[in-house]
């Protein structure tokens, strides 16, 4: 990937941009992209929504009522049984899941969620997830099954599944809430939406995936079409459609929850939000982790069921199994008759460490104010700002200590047109245009570029990486962002998503590098991004919004805890997973640790490690619209106000800009791995 | 092609100028669907059109007979066409042109539901990569076929019961695949192809995976299978000695088109091209050629002269040849007298590799 044979377009882009912001004179227009250029999209978006509701509302408004009975009824089921019945059921699924240990944790799980008064809202969420879990399966399964028998209809659903995947999760609840009205359905409709395309994708890759020889073996048998599906290649595909299935519970879990938002319904997702909003920090910090034990447990019994051995399956290990359950659900239940404790956890028995923690936290903060607020500040003022509205605003006496002079201007300039000589003189012409970029819009910053210039930027970064067609992609998908009028949030995303992706990058790369490096790291780094992994997007966000409130630090600190997991787990795994053969020959050939780690190692692993930035910064970008909530700036929180005023158009819009804004970064970066992974040869498969 | 004297027994399997084309439009190129071009030179000629077409030529003409109770070899290097054939055979792969003619019907004409019942009860194949479902145990995989002709759980656990016993798997019923060896694998692979007792056995390549060791010991019992069973048999194989062991008659592939057809000392003594000679050069020919393959019926016995079962082979012959100067007649299965051997016609056809003693100048 050389630089040089673009670098004059680079350089083209950096003087234009140069001039644009110095002397924009009669050019302002491709300074600031002028309102009169931005096509009114959401009223005509609004007026189509309106007549297709008036078309096909009452149909909308029938199916809804057709699913609500469904969830009605898990509901009523799971309200009716009692704790301990629960209890039992669950444990016995964990149990012949994985073993006792999963049990044991269903049952902490389950005793945390009763002891701690969230049993009703527990099972409430639990409810839709049960319904929707099989729905999106059934979905997920069909169209895979489809898409496996016809490579047309494969190539139809692709790229479909693509854009479901990035289009924001909050962006689904819109049309969905507009479409079927307040209530329960909405959940259960997005979830289903949300959850079933890893079912497709899983499901083609299983059954396309069975080896030829079996497929033959079936035929040779005398198999008729029929039995080749259904008793060659299903069987053969089953762990993979299991890992199908796990994934969509873990999808559909976080949209239930997500899905919470939009209020009016009695779940443990309302119950985080409604005491978040009220400030009661404690107990949205006891709701989270019973969310965040939910999504565990039902993560490690899916999970489980998928990789589980045939032998123990089928060996007969356990036979007796559903014989016991069965018995102990029919005991308790008959002794819950008897024995109120055991049909629904008494009140007093209810535990609320709440106010006690709200009082600690008090505390804490109270105490440890002043180095809270130089973390938050020093962040705010020397990183945030500065990338935001760029050194030549954030510098000042108040935030740096000292104004920003012409003199110091000057001599910002020469020391970077310095270094840029150094490096031109050591033969990196291209670091040293990359550097000079990189010094004019840290000067100007990202929101004060113009539109002109990170257009050209983006467009020429496709370019470079993966050729014209990108390149067009990028310049239509940024161009509707301008039309659409949504260019200011959408730039304002960019900031805030950016520098959280920079920082998860950089510290998950250093991380996983020191993971790979020592087991014991390792050991104690992979339970931490496995449960961060599983963990449905909001309750990432309690803990940070604890400590420093709503703001945008508090949105940076969770796009890192959760963009920090594919960078830490690629870097480990692409350094942990090279050829033996090299690594011996490179340290027969007397490399050092040091030697070995940077010039064979890493190297090899950059295909990894590029696959684990592009995962970075997709799950940077779906963290990012999470943060509406507490407070950012930007597309995530015109859909939320889209969202909060059922404005299709609104929050449409900005839901469409932020999936051409993933996908476009997802291309980028997806493409430097593929042409680095072609380069050595090798093959990476996302984890 | 050069042809060769087959066996007494009744044609079961004929296949007869089949041709398999990977391409675009294989079509085009027949007119005829008997894929009868013409003379053996017009049929290279003609696949040698099609290549240039940049189709892929996977079986060109070939034609065999399989006979009752045979064990017919194809044998060839990598690519040669060997799995194609046999596929084209079981129409596991429909054969872009040709026939196939099993007890005298064409093979190509029954349709789809008449195939599946013909694989049901007639046909067994075996698998290089064995081909086992991995979520089954032995006695289910075996008793696959039966389970998909829907035949009760205990009658086929029953059938199924035999055919381990048969193949020495008694033991280990409820194991599965991922818990036995290569080795123990194959045996299930044969016993499932067993299971339903075909006339056909088709087998591609059955040993290739497993260790040298192994590998001999399995071809000794599907030998003794054989002597019990009297199918008729494709066996597919790139070994050389692995085809000697096991041939009744063989065929050598190359490019998708079979080279020579004969018993396995007719190519050896008499390879048809330089191809054919390639394989046979390092074979340990004392072990191959037997007293039968080298006696000389111009000569006449003499008294006192020892005798010796054609079957004989030349390594355990020549140390007595060595101290009888006069040689030793050699008498076939009915004792009837073929001639004589004696250590000079050995030694000439183990260096030339002709066949008619006459012929060496003396
Ligand atoms: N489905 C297919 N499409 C295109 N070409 C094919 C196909 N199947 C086989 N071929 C080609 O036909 C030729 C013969 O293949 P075949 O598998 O019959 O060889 P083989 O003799 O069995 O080789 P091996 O010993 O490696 O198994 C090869 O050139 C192969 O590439
Ligand atoms: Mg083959």
């Amino acid at each position: 990937m050389s630089k040089s044979s673009h670098l004059p377009y680079w350089i083209a882009l950096l003087i234009v941009t140069l001039i644009l912001h110095f002397f924009p004179g009669p050019f302002s227009a491709l300074v600031k992209y002028p309102d009169s250029l931005v096509l009114g999209l959401t009223d005509p978006m609004n007026d189509a929504m309106r007549w297709f509701v008036d078309l096909f509302g009452p149909l909308f408004k029938a199916i809804g009522w057709l699913l609500e009975w469904p969830i009605k009824l898990a509901q009523w089921v799971l309200a009716l049984l009692p704790w301990s019945v629960t209890c039992v059921i669950f444990m016995a699924l964990a149990y012949a899941a994985s073993g006792w240990r999963l049990a044991l944790f269903a049952l902490i799980s389950l005793l945390y969620m009763a002891c701690i008064g969230y049993w009703p809202q527990s099972m409430n969420s639990l409810a839709i997830v049960l319904i929707s879990v099989p729905m999106a399966i059934g979905v997920g399964f069909a169209f895979g099954v489809w898409g496996f028998r016809s490579a047309r209809a494969k190539r139809l659903i692709m790229p479909l599944l693509d854009l479901l995947q990035t289009i924001p999760a909050f962006a689904y609840l819109l049309p969905i809430l507009i479409l079927f009205g307040f209530g329960t359905t909405v959940g259960l409709v997005s979830s289903i939406l949300y959850a079933f395309p890893p079912m497709v994708r899983n499901t083609i890759l299983g059954l396309s995936s069975v080896s030829p020889t079996l497929i033959e073996a079936g035929e040779i048998s005398g198999a008729n079409d029929r039995q080749l599906f259904w008793k060659v290649r299903m069987p053969a595909a089953r762990n993979q459609l299991l890992l199908g299935v796990n994934q969509t519970t873990m999808a559909s879990l976080s949209m239930v929850i997500i899905a919470s938002i939009i209020g009016g319904t009695n779940d443990i997702g309302w119950e985080v939000l409604s005491t978040m909003r009220k400030a009661q920090f404690g107990e949205s910090l006891l709701a989270g982790f019973v969310i965040a034990l939910m999504a565990m447990l039902l993560d490690r019994i899916s999970y489980g069921f998928a990789t589980q051995d045939r032998r123990q399956l089928s060996a007969g290990s356990k036979p007796k199994l559903p014989h016991y359950v069965a018995a102990a659900v029919v005991i308790l239940w008959l002794l819950s008759l008897v024995i109120p404790f055991l049909a629904v956890w008494p009140e007093a028995l209810v535990i609320d460490p709440a106010p006690a923690m709200n009082l600690a936290l008090e505390n804490f903060i109270l105490n440890w104010r002043i180095a809270l607020e130089t973390i938050k500040n020093s962040a705010f003022f020397f990183l945030m700002l500065p990338v935001k509205i760029g050194l030549s605003q954030a510098v000042s006496p108040f935030t740096w200590g000292f104004a920003l002079t012409p003199i110091l201007v000057a001599i910002y300039a020469a020391i970077c047109l310095a270094a840029a000589a150094w490096l031109y003189l050591s033969r990196k012409a291209g670091a040293a245009v990359a550097l000079l970029i990189f010094a004019a819009f840290a000067y100007i910053s990202l929101t004060n570029i113009p539109w002109i210039a990170l257009l050209a930027l983006f467009v020429l970064l496709s370019y470079q990486t993966s050729g014209t067609n990108l390149a067009i992609g990028t310049a239509l998908g940024l161009g509707f962002l301008l039309v659409a009028g949504v260019w200011p949030q959408s730039v304002l995303s960019l900031y805030l998503c950016g520098v959280a992706v920079l920082i998860s990058f950089s510290l998950g790369t250093l991380i996983g590098i020191w993971a790979a490096g020592s087991a014991l790291v390792s050991s104690i780094v992979r339970p931490i991004i496995d449960t961060l992994q599983t963990m449905p997007l909001f309750v990432i966000l309690i803990p940070f919004v604890m400590i420093f409130k709503i703001g945008e630090f508090t949105a940076l600190l969770a796009i890192i805890a959760y963009a920090i997991v594919p960078a830490i787990r690629y870097t480990e795994h692409g350094l942990r997973n090279l050829p033996a053969d090299i690594i011996e020959s490179a340290t027969t050939l007397g490399c050092t640790q040091r030697q070995l780690l940077m010039k064979v190692k890493l190297p090899l692993a950059l295909p990894a490690i590029m696959l684990g930035l592009n995962q970075t910064v997709i799950y940077g970008i779906g963290m990012l619209v999470i943060t509406a909530l507490v407070g950012t700036n930007g597309l995530g929180q015109r859909i939320y106000i889209g969202l909060g005023d059922g404005d299709f158009g609104v929050g449409m819009t900005a839901g469409i800009g932020m999936a051409i804004i993933a996908i476009i970064a997802d291309r980028i970066t997806q493409s430097v791995s593929l042409k680095r992974q072609q380069k050595l040869g090798l093959k990476m498969d996302i984890l | 092609m050069t042809s060769a004297a087959s066996p007494s027994s009744d044609v079961k399997l004929s296949c007869r100028n089949i041709w398999k084309i990977y391409g675009p439009d294989p079509n085009q190129y027949f007119t005829n669907r008997n894929g009868n071009i013409g003379s053996d030179e017009d049929a290279s000629k003609h696949a040698a059109v099609i290549r240039d077409a940049d189709h892929i030529v996977a079986s060109a003409n070939v034609s065999f007979d399989v006979h009752v109770g045979e064990i017919f070899v194809i044998m060839g290097l990598s690519g040669s066409g060997k799995s194609t054939m046999v596929r084209c055979l079981s129409r596991l792969v429909e054969p872009t042109a040709g026939e196939i003619l099993l007890d005298g019907s064409n093979l190509l004409d029954i349709n789809k539901e008449e195939l599946i019942e013909f694989r049901r009860h007639k046909m067994g194949m075996v698998f290089q990569n064995f081909g086992l479902m991995p979520h089954l145990n032995v006695v289910d995989n075996i008793a696959f076929p039966l389970e998909l002709q829907g035949m009760g759980q205990d009658e086929r656990r029953k059938q199924a019961q035999e055919v381990i016993e048969l193949v020495g798997l008694e033991g280990r019923e409820s194991s599965f695949p991922s818990q036995l060896s290569g080795g123990q694998q194959q045996r299930v692979g044969i016993a499932r192809s067993l299971v339903v007792k075909p006339e056909l056995w088709f087998l591609d390549e059955p040993f290739s995976a497993l260790d040298p060791l192994i590998r001999k010991q399995m071809q000794d019992e599907f030998l003794r299978l054989q002597r019990e069973l009297h199918k008729s048999i494709v066996f597919i194989t790139h070994d050389f000695m692995e085809a000697l062991r096991v041939a009744d008659r063989m065929a050598i592939m190359r490019d998708g088109e079979v080279v020579q057809i004969g018993r396995p000392v007719d190519l050896i003594l008499n390879p048809a091209d330089s191809y054919v000679r390639e394989f046979t050069n390092d074979v340990p020919w004392e072990l191959v050629l037997t007293a039968g393959d080298i006696a000389d019926t111009s000569r006449k016995r003499a008294k006192g002269m020892g005798q010796i079962s054609k079957n004989t082979n030349v390594a355990t012959l020549l140390p007595y040849l060595a101290d009888h100067e006069a040689g030793v007649v050699v008498l076939d299965e009915n004792d009837k007298d073929l001639g004589v051997v004696n250590a000079r016609n050995v030694v000439a056809a183990l260096a030339s590799g002709v066949m008619d003693p006459a012929q060496v100048t003396e």
